[in-house]
């Protein structure tokens, strides 16, 4: 009964064996040779499907770049904050605030790990209460405490119980203040918007799960004729299954690359925006928090990762779904 | 002279491990519905290698229950079904997929997949079976020509004739030559003329050792052979040689 196939010679022969012919049979193999796939490739369910898994993509792209934004903003922050420190001298009676100001900034200069010192004059002091007391008072009447900014020398850490002792011993009406409250108020906020990004992220995976388990559910009994025909022919469930496996995979892989392809342009178009430098206080009240919109390259490598797992897990997913309905069909027989 | 193919209860064979089992040996089967009665009750029969015979009773008889019995598609209520000298009442469904490769089965709805090609159809007990399609390409031309598919076999389904739909299920059913064929009104939907070819045709695979079963209540096409009836009536099956 068997009849033999014409040989394949000279170049076309080359090309189609080793890896050549994996890339290349398709192109070189007859149209009417290449045989369709045993499930319907194409559905209305499939590319609600595949719309589905492009939004749940593009969500969960732009949540990771957003967690990307935060964390580097964060860490910009953290690292400007904690070089940075302020000696506080409140008045005192009895005492010259000047002098007071002055033998701060003396001690401060004398510490190896403090790189600069700069005192603030009345003036500058006075205009950082204008936010709270507004503009036009004369505070020349008020006790308004004299800052001294300290900027720490990069790379060395920062051990300053000497200063304080010693600002504790010339200066008691000043205060050294580090910043370390602030810094861990950012953090803890920085680990918070991480922390819910990440969940955000979890939550997406699991809606696309769920979307493409109910999905397979519906293609099976979509094709509950072509499953009874391939149980009949001889085909096991892993047959099966995995036909069920590389149609989601296909259409998992087109929506999360339309997804991650959608989202890398927002994140292009944002960082153009924002880029250019921001106008409007809305505009600035963004750039203060994500800096200047621009995603990493590690940040588009996230977002490619992202596409490929929603792939992945639409795969995995439909395969596990196939395995249990027909079980659950086996054992209702 | 010794009959090898022998296997009643009680009459062991003289060299058990000459003797071919019967491909398919049901005993004392029953199958319910839920909690309703028996469909089928006390089933008991034998298909021996290369036999012939008819499946007959009226509609609504239970014929195609059986069939999906004997393909273990349905499972059986009561009793045991050997197929090919397996108990297949613990089988997986790796192991049930193996023997029903050994099976061929024709519908009277044909069940071809319309997405797939004649040709496409046709090969796919071999496809599931992951078989390269170089490996098969020219048996599958060359039975498509044999049952007169050559011209046909890049369309569709759904542009067949009823006949040519009939002979490329048949192709389908036969392309893994199995040991059985089972056919389920195979005529049902084709004119006399076809069927009296389709029947010549079932005639011409048993003469080359596939043993047919053939579900039919035609009483016209069983009078044109002298074959093995197994007739199913009120749950019950006799079995006339």
């Amino acid at each position: 009964m068997s009849m033999s196939e014409p040989p394949a010679s000279g170049l076309r022969a080359r090309l189609m064996t080793g890896l050549g012919g994996v890339l290349l049979k398709p192109l070189l193999v007859p149209r009417d040779r290449v045989l369709a796939p045993v499930l319907p490739a194409k559905s209305r369910s499939g590319a609600a499907l595949m719309l589905v898994i492009a939004i749940m993509t593009f969500l969960a792209s732009l949540t990771a770049g957003a967690v990307h934004l935060v964390a580097d903003a964060s860490r910009d922050w953290s690292r400007t904050i904690a070089r940075e420190m302020t000696i506080q001298i409140r008045p005192a009676p009895g005492r010259n605030l000047d002098a007071d100001v002055a033998a701060a900034a003396d001690l401060a200069r004398r510490q190896r790990v403090i790189e600069e010192v700069r005192v603030m004059d009345r003036r500058e002091g006075e205009k950082l209460l204008e936010p709270w007391l507004g503009t036009g008072l004369d505070l020349g009447d008020l006790p308004v405490p004299r800052l001294v900014v300290l900027r720490l020398a990069a790379g060395l850490a920062p051990d300053l119980s000497g200063l304080r002792a010693a600002l504790a011993e010339r200066v008691p009406n000043a205060l050294l203040d580090d910043h370390k409250l602030w810094l861990s108020r950012l953090k803890a906020m920085a680990d918070t918007l991480v922390g819910i990004g990440l969940m955000i992220l979890t939550l997406v995976l699991v809606a696309t799960a769920l979307a493409v388990a109910f999905a397979t559910r519906g293609a099976m009994a979509g094709t509950a004729q072509i499953i009874d025909v391939l149980h009949l022919v001889g085909a096991e469930d892993s047959y099966i299954a995995r036909q069920f496996q590389g149609h989601f995979l296909r259409l998992g892989l087109r929506g999360g690359a339309a997804g991650a392809l959608a989202a890398s342009g927002f994140f292009i178009v944002a960082g153009l925006v924002f880029g250019r430098g921001a106008q409007g206080s809305a505009l600035e009240q963004v750039e203060a928090l994500f800096g200047r919109f621009s995603l990493p390259l590690w940040g588009y490598l996230s977002v490619l990762v992202i596409g490929v797992l929603v792939a992945v897990v639409t795969g995995v997913v439909s395969r596990v779904t196939v395995y249990r309905t027909l079980r659950g069909m086996e054992q209702a027989q | 002279m010794v009959d090898f193919t022998e296997r009643d209860e009680g009459t062991l064979p003289l060299w058990p491990e000459l003797a071919e089992p019967d491909l398919v040996r049901f005993e004392n089967v029953g199958l319910r519905y839920g909690i309703g009665p028996e469909i089928l009750r006390d089933i008991d029969f034998t298909i021996p290698p290369q036999s012939f015979q008819f499946l007959t009773g009226p509609s609504g008889a239970g014929k195609t229950t059986l069939l999906k019995l004997v393909m273990q598609t349905l499972k059986p209520t009561r009793g045991r079904v050997t197929l090919f000298g397996e108990n297949v009442s613990q089988h997986s469904q790796a192991e049930l997929a193996r023997l029903r490769r050994r099976i061929g089965i024709v519908f009277q709805d044909f069940r071809l997949l319309d997405h797939l090609t004649t040709y496409e159809n046709v090969a796919l007990p071999l496809l599931v079976q992951g078989r390269e399609e170089a490996s098969y390409r020219g048996e599958v031309i060359e039975l498509l020509r044999w049952v007169g598919l050559g011209d046909r076999m890049h369309v569709p389904p759904v542009i067949l004739s009823g006949g040519e739909k009939q002979r490329a299920a048949i192709a389908r059913a036969l392309i893994g030559q199995p040991a059985l064929l089972l056919a389920d009104e195979p005529t049902g939907n084709v004119d006399p003329g076809l069927a009296r070819r389709l029947l010549r045709l079932f005639i011409e695979l048993n003469k080359s050792g596939t043993a047919v079963v053939i579900a039919t209540h035609d009483l016209a096409l069983m009078d044109m052979i002298d074959a093995r009836r197994l007739v199913l009536a009120e749950g019950q099956l006799h079995v006339y040689e």
